[in-house]
């Protein structure tokens, strides 16, 4: 009798947590499964030599892949976003260690809040902002020049370097955040039990407070990489299309012959890249450490 | 009973006010250079109607916005000339009578049947143009030799050089500089062509929409832009009075717009006197002096001052029609080997 009570129980909490996790499951089928799907679809119409729609076939791909400037944009995608990880990631960590660590309790918010300053200004805006320092015309070599440093402007602007810049001011808050956001979690005790166990403050921080920040690191990674290798806006001003990002041709299958199909090959590229940067880091993203 | 009454006296008045409202609106997909209410207003009065406009910007936008109507949502439109047989194909486009339309006071040029008409039936109704041209800062550079397309590959200019970045002008230039016809393009051409926009590419410090350079050009990042359009220095002329620009001897590049009926709209004789009060007189006076964007009336009895005439080079304007070739007329699988011509190009080190 009451290992029935117990199933039932136990069948009346699955059908209970089935119910809590249904909106959730519905949103994530209707507002990413299925337009996956839809575009999945279209990728396997291509157009055919009028612009208009063609039956089921993978001609899509075949010029997708047959096309090296198209290969190449998604290269010059995983390259930037990687650099810029990088980057973000080795100028965001001390900026959070010494915010976690150096800063007394008192000042924290003041800080962090400055450290979300740049994120209330439009994202647009910062690169046209960013355009104004680098510009041949610019701060940078107006000072450069006028120091007698050189004689002609410097080109700065207007390429993938520039491009790497803009998203590394954006990001490097980002990252900072979700490292501290770990930092301030590590408890104090195991890196005491550490150095009276004798190791140097240096060792100390590689063998516990670093592994212990990994969780924090790979979210800001990830989350670095879902937005940046997405993003449109900042190669476009800041790069000067000396080198196409993939996003910038997806943006010129659409915006003159509204060509879906090839845009959601390159979508799907895109998605993949993300679905596989997310399965090499998904077993270090322990969100409940942030 | 009563209730009754009431309820059916309601649904009377819901149907005749949906009915009078949807009369009453003229449902637009336009540019934004017709967006002004000096424009419209006078004919919203005159025909006690609202023009229901939405903001496009080219031929895929127009497509992707009818993609997410019903048939008939939508009335006129403003289109590329270019594309008028692309979408006339897709049967969008209301066959239109020339006898309805002011064709006697449009440039023979403008009024060219291969960008209004396919097969003898006319589809648009030319309203506005203007030049891709070749800006340059006249203080930075030699006016003379802007005049020559080939002073752009001159390496005394290199990383002086903005280029416009849309590849039909920039082909169009690039097929005048190799002393070929723009309209007489081949895929024979493409190597050719692509070898010297990559050389172009080499003497320019950057490659980009119209704000970025326009803003490129106005700040003095750079000294010439090549294929942007008199409208980039027409925008900015008050500030930087400096900034002027030529359309080289060996030909220009001309972009059209004209206006079309849908073949589906609802209100067809509505639509037409929408087409014919744009191409007046008076409204293609404000047209071409849009908030927006300035350019040529296609109506050569355009209401506009002296001053206005002599931004827009009035009297120049027979001989830049006449040496200036229009939008790449081809197509849908030659545009698509153009577009992965211009990716190889910008992807070139």
């Amino acid at each position: 009798m009451a290992s029935t009570n117990e199933a039932r129980a136990a069948s009346q909490a699955r059908l209970a947590g089935l119910g809590f996790t249904l909106p959730a499951v519905a949103w994530i089928l209707l507002f990413f499964g299925a337009p996956l799907v839809i575009m999945a679809i279209y990728s396997l119409l291509p157009l055919d030599a009028e612009g208009a729609p063609g039956g089921f076939s993978l001609d899509a791909y075949r010029q997708f892949f047959g096309e090296s400037a198209y290969v190449e944009a998604v290269w010059n995608s995983v390259v930037t976003t990687a650099v810029v990880v990088v980057v973000s990631l080795l100028l965001a960590y001390p900026f959070a260690y010494i915010l976690a660590y150096r800063v007394p309790k008192r000042w924290q918010r003041l800080a962090i809040a400055c450290a979300i300053l740049p994120f209330w200004t439009s994202y647009v805006v910062r690169s046209y902002a960013w355009l104004l320092v680098l510009a041949p015309t610019g701060i940078v070599n107006w000072v450069l020049i006028n120091l007698g440093v050189v004689a002609r402007p410097i080109t700065l602007a207007y390429n993938p370097s520039a491009t790497e810049l803009g998203f590394v001011h954006f990001f490097i808050m980002l990252n900072a955040l979700t490292i501290y956001a770990n930092l301030v979690q590590i408890n104090p005790r195991y890196v005491l039990a550490a150095q009276d166990l004798g190791a140097s403050s240096w060792k100390s921080f590689l063998a516990v407070t670093f592994p212990l920040s990994i969780p924090g690191m790979t979210v800001g990674a990830f989350l670095t990489v879902v937005l940046c290798i997405g993003d449109f806006i900042t190669p476009q001003i800041l790069g000067g299309n000396k080198e196409l990002l993939l996003p910038q041709v997806i943006m010129m299958q659409i915006q003159r012959q509204l060509d879906l199909p090839m845009a959601s090959v390159m979508s799907l590229v895109l998605t993949l890249i993300v679905a596989v940067v997310y399965l090499l880091l998904q077993r270090q993203m322990r969100m409940a450490r942030l | 009973m009563q209730i009754s009454k009431i309820l059916w006296a309601g649904a009377a008045m819901l149907a005749l006010t949906t009915a009078a409202n949807a009369a009453d609106t003229l449902n637009v997909l336009t540019w934004c250079d017709h967006e002004d209410p000096t424009l419209l207003q006078p004919f919203e009065q005159a025909n006690n109607v609202k023009i229901n406009f939405k903001d496009i910007d080219s031929t895929a936008a127009i497509l992707a916005v009818l993609g997410q109507s019903k048939p008939g949502d939508w009335d006129v439109l403003v289109l590329d000339e270019t594309d008028t047989g692309r979408l006339q194909q897709k049967g969008l486009l209301a066959e239109l009578d020339a006898k309805d339309y002011p064709f006697g006071d449009i440039p023979t040029e403008i009024a060219d049947p291969k960008l209004t008409s396919v097969d003898g039936k006319l589809y648009s109704v030319p309203e506005k143009f203007g030049y891709n041209t070749v800006a340059y800062n006249k203080t930075a550079v030699d006016p003379k030799a802007m005049t020559d397309i080939n002073a752009i590959w001159d390496p005394k200019y290199k990383g002086r050089v903005a280029i416009y970045d849309y590849y039909v002008p920039e082909i169009e230039y690039v097929a005048m500089a190799l002393g070929k016809n723009p309209a007489d393009l081949t895929e024979a051409d493409l190597p050719a062509i692509k070898e010297k926009l990559i050389a172009l590419k080499a003497n320019a410090s950057m490659v980009g929409d119209v704000t970025t350079v326009q803003q490129a050009l106005a700040s003095g990042s750079v000294d010439i832009l090549v294929g942007g359009g008199e409208w980039v220095t027409a925008g900015i002329a008050k500030d930087n009075p400096n900034l002027d620009y030529v359309i080289p001897t060996q030909g220009g590049v001309r972009w059209q717009q004209g206006l079309a009926i849908f073949a589906d709209s609802k209100q067809k004789d509505l639509a037409k006197k929408f087409v014919q009060y744009i191409v007046s007189p008076e409204a293609q006076g404000k047209l071409a002096t849009s908030a927006c964007y300035w350019g040529m009336p296609a109506n050569g009895k355009a209401v506009l001052n002296d001053e206005q005439k002599t931004i827009l080079r009035w009297s120049d304007q027979p001989g830049y029609i006449k040496t200036s070739h229009p939008y790449l007329q081809m197509t849908s699988a030659f545009d698509k080997q153009l577009q992965a011509l211009w990716a190889e190009v910008l992807q070139a080190k």
